[in-house]
């Protein structure tokens, strides 16, 4: 009995596996464990950012995770599959305001992928008198096509 | 064994469900994402071939049903604070059978009669309606009664792609110089359809084209200015160019050149309102002469292609249809809306996408730049009509035409630079300090031609 209910069991995994295993490669799941900016475009709505991006200032040192993701490995993954997971729901649900707007978070990430990078001028920036006692600015609300307009 | 029998009879079952829906969840993802990609690829159905013979937009629209549907919304009519056209009823009449129309300018301002006097214009000015009605309306104005027009006005009136190449034996520019030539009536007789699909668009390809020979030999003279020669918009423009240029075609200033009547864009010169004034005097045009002073003077079109092209957003590379014809987002295609309007009205697609601020915020800030633009324009007008009027003093008077040709060459030319401001349909807004610029100089030319008078 117990040997039969394995084997049910094992059918129905290998049924799920199956079918989630081609889903995967269908929606070329394996590539956004890579860094390549081509797979951020994979879903439509990103090809507009894409093609900026291609054309921007940035293009030839920075890649998409570069600037939207932490530059450790743990953080790098988490925010991947937070985003990947949010991003995947409203596009599936096709419920989302336009235009599309950075979440808080993100701006965290992206604005210290900017000042990683350019970490003696945002410091040279902050500690003028004028801007040492405000709130930080934030260098993608002036610069807000180097990455890609949009 | 510890497991019930009833236990172990049920948890296949239970597993079984569980994997079912575990499998309908996947199966319906993996469905979506097909769905999704099969809409990343925009398909649309060809489901009528069309040819440069295809003028009418309703057999377009079976291939492009949702621009077609934004297209034919240009018959909504919308008040923004100095733009966009209230429906006015009206009492239908042999002569112009329509029951709606959009409000009076004339009735609104009337001194803009003033300006105007003796010329059409004083006699039926109203506030342009949408696309839909732009045949319709100048079918049936009051100034076709009081003068009689040109086949020129089809060219921006109608869609003239196909007729003028029928006209012409095949020759677009033929067939347009062929028309300019007829009466206005006669002409109206070869046109069905205003702006259409293919005044703008390439019927293989769909890609953007210039259509109107007016345009084709303006830029060219612009481009020349510049140093560029034999331009050819079709061929030399780049895509976010001819989404300016395709609405350049017709939202400009021109005139009449000639006995032939020929559409000519006075663009020799440059763009901006005091070139065209200058190749204006130098080519010695007149519209009219003003009834009240004498004065040999011209009436500005609706430049907005030429104030745009001096403002912010030309600068930094905006075209027309990025503000008034913003993408839209139907299902997961993105689609360029085909209902042209103020982008007041549609502020989150037409603004937003590069100004991150709150819509009321924007509103005001446009509201800003027209109501500072509207005041200097009261205040031009008002210096204009105070010349006007004392040259008309002066004639009364005796003054002989010697005496007085100084004092009209300032009316001429404040006249024009005003009306340059007020024909132009943004109030100021596509070029906020060249409007205020062209309207102090408008002023200056008052002012010059008030001390000469005296």
């Amino acid at each position: 009995m117990s040997a039969r209910l394995g084997l049910v069991a094992a059918v129905l995994a290998g049924v799920l596996i199956g079918v989630g295993g081609y889903t995967f490669v269908y929606a070329k799941g394996y590539s956004y464990l890579t860094n390549d900016p081509a797979a951020c475009a994979n879903c439509h709505i990103m090809r507009e950012h894409f093609a900026a991006w291609n054309r921007s200032s940035h293009r030839a040192v920075a890649v998409c995770n570069d600037c939207h993701t932490p530059p450790d490995l743990v953080g790098k993954y988490t925010t991947k599959a937070q985003n990947g997971f949010w991003h995947s729901f409203y596009f599936t649900t096709g419920r989302y305001p336009d235009p599309l707007r950075i979440t808080p978070r993100n701006q965290r990430v992206t604005e210290a992928a900017c000042r990683k990078c350019h970490a003696e001028l945002a410091a040279s920036i902050d500690s003028t008198p004028r801007h040492q006692d405000r709130a930080r600015l934030v260098c993608t609300k002036c610069h807000n096509d180097v990455g890609h307009i949009e | 064994m510890t497991e019930t029998p009833n236990r172990r009879r049920w948890l296949p079952i239970a597993l079984t469900l569980v994997v079912a829906l575990g499998a309908a969840g996947l199966i319906a993802l993996l469905v979506n994402i097909f769905q999704r990609q099969q809409e990343a690829r925009n398909p649309f159905y060809r489901v009528v071939e069309l040819n440069d013979d295809i003028d009418d937009p309703q057999i377009w629209g079976k291939n492009f049903p949702l621009q077609y549907d934004g297209y034919r919304r240009t018959v909504d009519q919308v008040r923004t604070r100095y733009g966009g056209s209230e429906a006015m009823p009206r009492t239908p009449t042999a002569s112009d059978p329509r029951s709606i129309v959009a409000q009076s300018r004339l009735e609104e301002d009337p001194r803009l009669k003033t300006m105007w006097a003796g010329y059409a214009f004083s006699r039926d000015f109203r506030e342009e309606r949408g696309h839909a009605y732009m045949l319709e309306d100048q079918t049936f104005t009051e100034r076709q009664n009081v003068a009689q027009q040109p086949g020129t006005c089809m060219h921006c009136h109608a869609s003239v792609y196909v007729p003028y190449r029928k006209l012409g034996g095949g020759d677009l520019i033929k067939g347009f110089e062929a028309m300019n030539q007829m009466k206005y009536q006669e002409a109206r007789t070869l046109v069905k359809h205003p702006v259409a699909c293919i005044d703008c668009h390439e019927p293989n390809t769909m890609q953007l084209r210039v259509t109107r020979p007016g345009f084709l030999e303006g830029i060219q003279k612009v481009k020349a200015a510049q140093g560029v020669v034999n331009y050819d918009v079709n061929r030399d423009a780049t895509r976010q160019e001819m989404r300016a240029y395709v609405c350049g075609q017709c939202h400009v200033e021109y005139y009449f050149k000639g006995s032939e009547k020929r559409l000519t864009y006075p663009w020799d010169k440059g763009l901006k309102a005091d070139d065209i004034l200058a190749y204006y005097e130098e080519a010695g045009v007149k519209d009219w002469t003003h009834a009240e002073s004498g004065a040999p003077v011209l009436k500005a079109q609706h430049p907005e292609f030429e104030l745009w092209s001096q403002g912010i957003h030309a600068r930094s590379g905006v075209a027309c249809a990025d503000c008034h014809m913003p993408f839209q987002r139907v299902g997961a295609m993105k689609i360029t809306d085909h209902h042209v309007r103020s982008p007041l009205l549609n502020i989150n697609r037409a603004c937003q996408t590069c100004h991150h601020w709150p819509e009321e915020e924007l509103r005001a800030r446009v509201q800003t730049i027209q109501d500072r633009t509207y005041q200097v324009r009261n205040l031009a007008l008002d210096a204009l009509l105070a010349l006007i009027g004392e040259i008309k003093a002066a004639r009364s008077g005796g003054a002989s035409d010697v005496v007085l040709a100084k004092p009209r060459g300032h009316q001429r030319r404040a006249q024009f630079l005003l009306d340059f401001i007020e024909a132009e349909n943004s109030m100021g807004f596509h070029a906020d300090q060249e409007a205020m610029r062209i309207l102090a100089l408008s002023i200056d030319e008052s002012r010059r031609g008030q001390v000469a008078v005296r």
